[in-house]
């Protein structure tokens, strides 16, 4: 089977994570769309892998999900120390940077 | 390849699921469909590594990390669809849209070449395929990640930490400052009644009857209060009981004199 399914698959996860990104107010739910973008380029990785032949592909992808559970490690802690003086997770109400 | 065209539009579906859900949780379960139906596509795109990866590290520590927090931080107004920035969402929609049309037409464009496929970058199995290049060509980014991984560990615990900025009440403090409000307010020094007393249940949901058939507001947890889960005895139940022990009710030792 081609690759190029593959690929409009995840360009079309990776949209959908993006306008996700755009839309939602939760920062959780926001943060959630990110991990969906990073799993569509995962998924374009592996199968540019399967096309080319080489498994650095692979390697990518790897390497993308061990900087994601980092990410995720600190992007949630920041979440729940902005809810802890906040008492809000809605990314509107972080705005002390806009006055 | 009957996988792909089962899971893609599932995929698909649950992603959009994951811009529409109202509820966090929700779109975090939406999300767990997600990566594990890209994980049977990575099976499928001879990824066995990669499948068992992502299924222990995204669905099973990143998620649950997720819906850890959720229920940490709770649910709140943030969730709710008032737009404050007028006409955010029309415009976010159309870029996506564009987005998506641009990225889908660039793909249609270019010829990705034949399929090379994996047998012969497998042939010693995938996994020990991945090692000898994860120890040779990328052995250096493999080293930073462990510098990563460990910045990431004590960025958390620096962010998550908190000072206690009072000092610890001791069991001798709190009971004096139970007095004292006894003292100022009146308030009862004792514990809390418990649920369902002289109710028709002892479920924790149903508040405990007073002598004089209301309920007692202190008995049941006040997040059932705030959900609004609370059951209260049915009127006629509480009137049998005030009619059986209030005035001019036969007490117990009259009954058996009777008989």
């Amino acid at each position: 089977m081609s690759g190029t399914p593959f690929v409009v698959l995840s360009a079309i996860l990776f949209t959908i994570g993006c306008v996700g990104v755009l839309t939602r107010r939760n920062a959780i739910v926001v943060f959630m769309c990110i991990e969906l973008m990073l799993n569509a380029t995962n998924l374009a990785l592996v199968t540019f892998s399967r096309i080319n032949g080489t498994l650095d592909g692979q390697i990518m992808a790897f390497f993308v999900m061990v900087v994601a559970a980092a990410e995720v490690v600190v992007g949630l802690a920041i979440i729940v120390s902005v809810f802890r003086t906040r008492r809000s997770a809605s990314v509107d109400d972080v705005n002390l940077l806009k006055y | 390849m009957v996988a792909f065209w089962i899971l893609s539009p599932i995929m698909v579906a649950a992603a959009l699921g994951l811009l529409f859900a109202r509820k966090a949780v929700h779109a975090a379960l939406l999300l767990a469909v997600v990566m594990i139906c890209l994980s049977v596509l990575y099976l499928v795109q001879n990824a066995p590594f990669l499948f068992v990866v992502q299924i222990i590290v995204y669905t099973g520590a990143i998620l649950m990390l997720f819906l850890f927090v959720l229920m940490l931080v709770g649910v709140d107004a943030s969730d709710s669809v008032v737009e404050t920035i007028r006409g955010q969402r029309l415009m976010a929609t159309v870029a996506g849209l564009a987005l998506g049309l641009l990225l889908v037409l660039g793909i249609g464009q270019v010829s990705l070449g034949a399929v090379t496929g994996l047998s012969q970058a497998n042939a010693d199995g995938n996994v020990q395929g991945l090692a000898q290049l994860l120890f040779s060509r990328y052995v250096f980014a493999f080293e930073a990640t462990s510098a990563l991984l460990i910045t990431a560990a004590i960025g958390a615990m620096v962010l998550a930490h908190r000072e206690r900025l009072t000092p610890k009440l001791t069991q001798a403090d709190r009971a004096a400052q139970r007095m004292r409000a006894y003292a100022e307010h009146g308030t009862h020094p004792g514990p809390l009644p418990s649920p369902g007393v002289y109710a028709r249940h002892n479920a924790v949901d149903t508040p405990a009857l007073l002598p004089d058939g209301s309920p007692a507001e202190t008995s049941v947890s006040r997040m059932f209060t705030v959900r609004g889960t609370i059951r209260p005895a049915s009127a006629s139940d509480v009137r049998m009981l005030t009619a059986s022990v209030g005035d001019g009710a036969t007490t117990d030792q009259e009954r058996q004199g009777e008989q």
